[in-house]
């Protein structure tokens, strides 16, 4: 049980939570000015800075160009990662020849966390798209290897030793049976990496980019703008659950015959 | 599951020879790529350049430390943000496991939370605590918190029910309840979230300084990429995935070594 599952029965309490939190917030800042300005914004400022970067935009765009931009970005990573992971962990699942041969490369670049790579990425392709497509690229290919891989070796036995029993052909093994067995895990693997892609695409902006959420954030924390830091990481919170719970849709479409 | 270090059922000779093979492999393209001039050496060294570099960055100082004196300052502010993540996270995930009331508060505020990535937290953490050892850490901490929480309250809720009748039947206090019931049945979930939240903790570490640092291992990345110098940026992330490395096993075998004990205890 996670701590979102238990919420339902109390669910008043966590609406008064968030009621005496924004009652707190507005009477530290724009009540008391216990908290100064400078350091975290009152709640009349953060609704300003929203409705500027909005309506008339922020740091060379407006709010929803940077969000599509950031949104774009990690799905072309994301997109071209699955396309080079998935199959790769399918066949290292298959053949124990394939796995033995590429494994050793694996466990060299394994250990390096997605935001290391950035600074090479920016040496190699500048500031431009190309670099965080590629970051992304590989915040996502190691998660969606290794879970089709452990989704493959997950596939019961006895349904491999039925389809060879069979003399089911290549092609249609592939297609029948590989594929659907691994493709919970290939889910879970593809959620995970979703989420590290957001997070590595945040950081690739914040330390050199021309638009983007993290690019607003860097620009705000130039400025000393603190509500408009506040716009920036709610927006990088919504659009991170909104793409997770897109992802979610997409995987009980795939898999109707998981659906609850 | 992941890619086995045994010999996964192949022969050990074909094992062992198709993993040098593609040790060899791995280390060939590259050295091939670095040295046909497709791409300028600059961008692309090759093996030896790299390691030389390495152990060049180990001996003399590049912005002001050697390599050693970075790692030495990034570990230091990985374990404070670590340690705080589990000293504040730990107890939170056991109390909320015990309270359903402390439940039904901070459920809703951490779940609107844990959608911010850590590394959005780079702005204010500069704001609030500068680019010393207070920034980092709070980015650290926002990245470790998290699994220890949750870890910490998952095994809280899955203490078997019997042992927290038996100890309310004796009249345990909250406190004695929660450190001598809660606690020790937990302590295999707590553990592998510690796994989760320190390689979390390293990864945001590394974010943190890459954005606001004027030392530790991300800031050598940074530097090396100001100057254009793949081999030195190379370097660095050879030392962040080694410690990474590191730490992960060190706690792999923390928790190898809690769970034979309890198995023996029973």
């Amino acid at each position: 049980m996670t701590p979102s599952q238990a919420r339902r029965p109390t669910a008043w309490v966590g609406v008064l939570t968030f009621l005496v939190l924004a009652a707190t917030w507005y009477a530290l800042t724009t009540l008391t000015h216990t908290i100064s300005p400078g350091r975290f914004p009152a709640p009349g400022e953060t609704w300003d800075a929203l409705r500027q970067i909005a309506i008339t935009g922020y740091a060379d765009a407006r709010l929803h160009e940077h969000i599509l931009h950031s949104v774009k970005l990690v799905l072309l990573g994301f997109a071209a990662a699955t396309l080079v992971g998935v199959p790769l962990g399918l066949a290292m699942g298959a053949s124990r020849a394939f796995e033995a041969f590429i494994n050793p490369s694996f466990l060299l670049i394994r250990p390096i966390p997605p935001l290391a790579w950035i600074p090479l990425a920016i040496v190699w392709l500048g500031l431009g798209d190309a670099a965080k497509v590629l970051i992304i690229w590989f915040a996502a290919f190691v998660p969606a290897v290794i879970n089709s891989y452990s989704g493959v070796r997950a596939i019961e036995p006895h349904l491999l030793e039925a389809a060879r029993t069979l003399g089911v052909p290549r092609t249609m093994f592939v297609r029948e049976v590989l594929i659907p067995g691994a493709l919970p895990m290939i889910f879970t693997g593809l959620r995970l990496s979703l989420q590290a892609c957001w997070t590595t695409l945040v950081a690739g902006e914040l330390i050199g980019a021309i638009a983007g959420l993290g690019h607003v954030l860097y620009q705000a924390s130039l400025d000393i703008f603190p509500a408009m830091i506040v716009v920036g990481m709610a927006a990088v919170a919504v659009t991170g659950a909104a793409m997770t719970a897109l992802l979610g849709a997409v995987e009980r479409r795939a898999m109707p015959w998981r659906a609850r | 599951m992941s890619a086995a270090a045994v010999s996964n059922g192949l022969p050990f000779r074909r094992w062992l020879t198709l993993s040098v093979a593609g040790f060899v492999a791995f280390f060939a393209i590259w050295w091939l790529i670095a040295a046909s001039g497709l791409v300028q050496r600059q961008f692309l060294p090759t093996p030896p350049e790299v390691i030389e570099k390495f152990v060049a960055l180990t001996q003399s100082p590049f912005v002001g430390y050697t390599l050693q004196q970075h790692l030495a300052s990034s570990v230091g502010r990985f374990a404070s943000g670590f340690g705080l993540a589990v000293l504040i996270g730990v107890p939170l995930g056991l109390l909320m496991g015990w309270f359903r009331w402390l439940d039904a508060i901070v459920t809703p505020l951490f779940d609107a939370l844990r959608f911010v990535a850590p590394i959005a937290w780079v702005p204010f953490a500069a704001l609030w605590f500068g680019t010393g050892i207070g920034g980092p850490m709070l980015i650290i901490f926002s990245g470790a918190f998290p699994p220890c929480v949750i870890n910490a309250y998952r095994g809280a809720k899955f203490v078997e029910p019997r042992f927290i009748e038996a100890a309310q039947t004796l009249g345990a206090s909250h406190f004695r309840m929660i450190t001598e019931v809660l606690l020790p049945a937990s302590i295999p979930s707590i553990v592998a979230g510690l796994r989760i939240s320190a390689g979390l903790g390293w990864q945001s570490l590394v974010g943190a300084e890459l954005i606001v640092a004027s030392s530790g291992i991300g800031y050598l990345l940074v530097k090396g990429q100001a100057n254009i110098s793949t081999s030195i940026v190379m370097s660095g992330m050879i030392a962040i995935g080694i410690v990474g490395f590191a730490i992960d096993a060190l706690l792999r075998v923390l928790e190898r070594r809690i769970n034979a004990r309890r198995g023996i205890a029973g």
